[in-house]
């Protein structure tokens, strides 16, 4: 692993372009596109119509002579799953030839086969054409053409502590046990980060081939031992580009910071309003300022109905670490707003001042152009929002 | 022999309902179905070789829940998604 910096220094320059929102749902893809100013939106789409769209991606590494590719991870309810690539922003569509899938067992064996792919990541910016993947149930896939073809990374996946890690079909989510947020150490492509719901965060400094917990500091409250090696149920994690000693994550028990090389994670979680409480899904870090974070915290006490606490929504951001946090609401339902956002479905632009974004499970896309200062819907009635990434052009 | 393809797979057929392939099992079948229209079979079929939950194949009037089916020249070969969701 190369040695590590606290932070990288040359700041990139703000975008001052357009933004397009990429918009997966149950029922299909969409794009919505704004002017320069952030001001106008409009819905493109659906691509996909029909099909469960888990995640699409841009790659943002800059490509010679060809437009950035574009991948999107699709199934159907009864239909297996696949991933899709485009190289026209979406025009187009051909599926991948070989989409991510385990080997068959031996004979006489229980094989897994994979539900869906969940979560897409670029791989390092000295290795184009590298992507990854995470699926259900828990896996993790690597490309090395750009998303044509996937081989399993067996050092996770047939890791010998793999059964322990990931648990039961009971330890996942509804709609399945995953593997996601996937995070690439932007100093060295050998070191990576992966999380499990459930099961925790994993970190391999080899690119993949051995893994180790990192937990420590990370409550497991539904379990009889609170604070395991492993087990926990990590929501979102983020690792910060211009900072990459700096991790954040949103976890089914409360929000954490952990700064490298300490292998204990901080909980960021316990300054906010304790009416609230630092339970959510998604995490969305400053692109330029690691101490910047937002939060959209949901309501996770009696059957953990996971919507707006109070039915009053609001996003919550810390501007110094987590150690004090501000609530976000303006322009957002007073009474009676019943948001679900989920973990992949709130993002950021790169502007001046940060585009803040997300997507919520009945079909609105909220955005703020300053922040998260104040809010306007700039979509409504779509389909169920599973993720939202933001992409800004240069003027 | 002919296989008969449901609605949502005829983005692979080019919309048709029915298509020839060849083979002496059900496994060499699907093997050579997908020679001809690259894909179709892993949206049925898993990496395990289980068929996938809601597809349905039938064999003329057999339903079949194996691949390792030998199947004649004269056979059809129905495949049916179940209309199950929301």
């Amino acid at each position: 692993m190369a040695e590590k910096t606290v932070r990288i220094p040359v700041l990139p320059k703000a975008a001052t372009g357009a933004v397009a929102l990429l918009i997966a749902t149950r029922k299909g893809g969409f794009v919505l596109r704004s002017d320069p100013a952030r001001r106008r939106w409009r819905t493109v789409g659906p691509m996909f119509f029909g099909h469960i769209v888990h995640h699409m991606v841009l790659d943002p590494r800059p490509k010679a002579r060809r437009a950035a590719t574009l991948l999107a991870a699709t199934s159907t309810g009864h239909l297996g799953p696949t991933l899709c690539r485009s190289i026209d922003f979406g025009r187009t569509w051909k599926e991948v030839g070989k989409p991510p899938a385990f080997p068959k067992a031996p004979e006489g064996q229980k094989g897994r086969a994979v539900g869906h792919t969940f979560w897409l990541t670029p791989g390092h910016a000295s290795e184009p054409g590298v992507w990854y993947a995470g699926t259900s149930p828990q896996g993790l896939f690597r490309s090395e053409d750009d998303g044509e073809t996937w081989s399993p990374v067996s050092g996770f996946n047939d890791h010998p502590m793999y059964g322990q890690w990931t648990g039961g079909e009971q330890d996942g989510t509804p709609d399945g046990p995953k593997l996601h947020s996937i995070n690439v150490d932007p100093r060295d492509p050998q070191h990576l980060y992966v999380a499990l719901s459930s099961g925790g965060v994993f970190e391999s400094i080899d690119r993949g081939a051995s893994w180790t917990p990192l937990n420590s500091g990370v409550v497991a409250d539904f379990r009889p031992d609170k604070y395991p090696e492993f087990g926990q149920d990590a929501h979102c994690v983020r690792l910060h580009p211009l900072a990459p000693d700096i991790l954040y994550q949103q976890n089914h028990c409360g929000i954490y910071r952990l700064e490298r090389p300490k292998r204990h994670w901080v909980r960021i979680g316990r300054s906010m309003p304790k009416q609230i409480g630092d339970i959510g899904f998604p995490i969305v870090l400053h692109p330029r300022d690691p101490a910047t974070v937002w939060v959209f915290p949901m309501d996770g006490t009696s059957v953990w109905p996971r919507t707006s606490p109070g039915g009053k929504p609001a996003a919550y951001v810390s501007r110094d670490s987590g150690k004090t946090w501000r609530r976000q609401d303006a322009g957002l339902p007073r009474s009676q707003g019943w948001f679900t956002v989920k973990r992949q479905a709130m993002s950021a632009d790169t502007h001046e001042s940060i585009g803040v974004y997300f997507g919520t499970t009945s079909g609105e896309v909220w955005a703020s152009r300053n922040e998260g200062s104040k809010w306007a819907c700039i979509a409504r009635h779509l389909p169920e929002i599973y993720a939202v990434e933001a992409v800004s052009f240069a003027a | 022999m002919k296989v008969l393809i449901p609605t949502p797979l005829r983005s692979y057929t080019a919309e048709r309902s029915a298509v020839e392939a060849e083979g002496a099992t059900l496994a060499e079948v699907l093997a050579d179905l997908d020679r001809r229209y690259p894909g179709i079979r892993f949206r049925m079929i898993d990496e395990q070789d289980a068929i996938r939950r809601h597809m349905r194949i039938w064999v003329n009037r057999d339903e079949v829940r194996t691949l390792e089916v030998p199947i004649a020249a004269s056979d059809e070969v129905i495949i049916i998604q179940a209309l199950t969701g929301g």
